[in-house]
């Protein structure tokens, strides 16, 4: 590839959804990109970079985003989290809520909706503690692939064996064909939206609880902090954002600051001292 | 260090399914059918079994009820791991005393969460 045309990729991708593609990943942009250029007719990536600069066909520049951005996601991915959400963070949420009896919990760049759906069938599993609560929980995604294949909530055998334990996959999914789909129970605690990190974030409101797991690492520094500090506006003083495990705050931003004994957890820089 | 039995008819699966139980730190032995197994199990019992279903001599769900059955039968994990994968094999499983259930193919990462789940790892 000619290093111009990846230059060129490059930006596009970082304009467009915050992605940072180093020079040794060019291996990756030719095996990603290349189904896209058959999906329309284009020879390889040199005719491919040409249409991008004559035409910036929208469709296009589109396609192109959502192969590079990284899908990779499975029900309960990593454990640890869901475990603490269940003994630390919905208590406390339940007890400083308790007037109002609404949460909103956001699955920030959810893919294909494992992380979202996981946590409603947690919240179901809660059952009765949670009666005359109102608990929303609404996933995001850059790319309306993921956001469609999201809703459908239709998985392969593959990925309902990745994490998610079998009581729950006999108790909340149906088997359609050689695929398995959650139950309409459960797809209606979730609302899907394609929606980019980098813009206003305004419009989706106020969040308790953010997962934001594994997407800051494909991200620039400067990124970074704008992405955690947009996000920090659309939190309540007590609210509390979820990290990847590889991922932390320090030297990014100082809104938020680790929750103390909670790995992976954090809370508002200007948060009361008892939460 | 905990120990696997691992039923099969199939000597590539137990074959495979052992290196990957090796590498997560089990000891193994290997079972060909049902019938095996419980002779296994009449001689020692181990942490976690890993079943196949459908084998000669005694079928897994079989070897499943009568080891649910022994004395001690009741301490080891049982992990199907089987080409059904139909809703009504898995119930049938869980209510014959199956803690999980793995459906083929399987790779080390379904193995490892799927123990993971059940407390073995």
């Amino acid at each position: 590839m000619k290093v111009e045309d990846f230059d060129m990729f490059c930006t596009l991708l970082r304009q467009r959804s915050g992605l940072v593609l180093t020079s040794d990943k060019a291996y990756l942009l030719e095996s990603r990109l290349m189904p896209v250029a058959r999906k329309w007719n284009l020879k390889g990536l040199d005719e491919m970079a040409a249409q991008v600069r004559t035409k910036r066909d929208e469709a296009l520049l589109r396609d192109i985003t959502e192969a590079m951005t990284t899908n990779e996601s499975s029900f309960y991915r990593d454990q640890k989290p869901f475990d603490q959400f269940k003994s630390v963070v919905l208590p406390m949420m339940l007890a400083n809520r308790q007037a109002k009896k609404v949460i909103r919990i956001w699955s920030a760049a959810c893919s294909s909706g494992q992380e979202a759906y996981s946590l409603a069938m947690l919240l179901a599993e809660e059952g009765a503690k949670l009666a005359g609560w109102k608990i929303e929980i609404v996933g995001t995604d850059l790319s309306g692939e993921m956001v469609q294949k999201a809703k459908a909530g239709l998985y392969t055998q593959f990925e309902v064996q990745r994490g998610l334990p079998i009581t729950l996959l006999v108790k909340y999914f149906k088997q359609v064909g050689d695929k398995w789909q959650l139950s309409d129970d459960i797809r209606n605690r979730v609302q899907y939206r394609e929606y980019n990190l980098l813009g206003d974030l305004a419009p989706l409101g106020q969040f308790d609880i953010v997962f934001c797991r594994n997407v800051l690492i494909y991200f620039d520094q400067p990124t970074k902090t704008k992405v955690l500090e947009a996000m920090a506006r659309q939190m309540p003083p007590d609210a509390v954002l979820y990290l990847g495990g590889a991922e932390t705050v320090l030297g990014i931003t100082e809104k938020f600051k680790p929750m103390e004994g909670q790995r992976g957890l954090y809370t508002l820089a200007g948060a009361p001292q008892k939460l | 260090m905990k120990s696997c039995l691992v039923v099969d008819d199939s000597r590539v699966v137990r074959k495979v399914a052992r290196k990957i139980l090796e590498e997560l730190g089990f000891t193994c032995d290997e079972a060909e059918d049902g019938k095996q197994a419980m002779d296994h199990c009449a001689r020692v019992m181990p942490d976690a079994i890993l079943l196949d279903w459908n084998m000669p001599v005694m079928t897994g769900i079989e070897f499943l009820r009568r080891l649910r059955k022994m004395t001690g039968g009741q301490a080891p994990k049982v992990v199907f791991c089987t080409t059904e994968n139909d809703l009504a094999h898995i119930q049938e499983a869980l209510s014959a005393g199956a803690n999980e259930y793995i459906m083929k193919p399987f790779d080390s990462d379904i193995i490892q969460t799927k123990f993971q789940q059940v407390g073995l790892l």
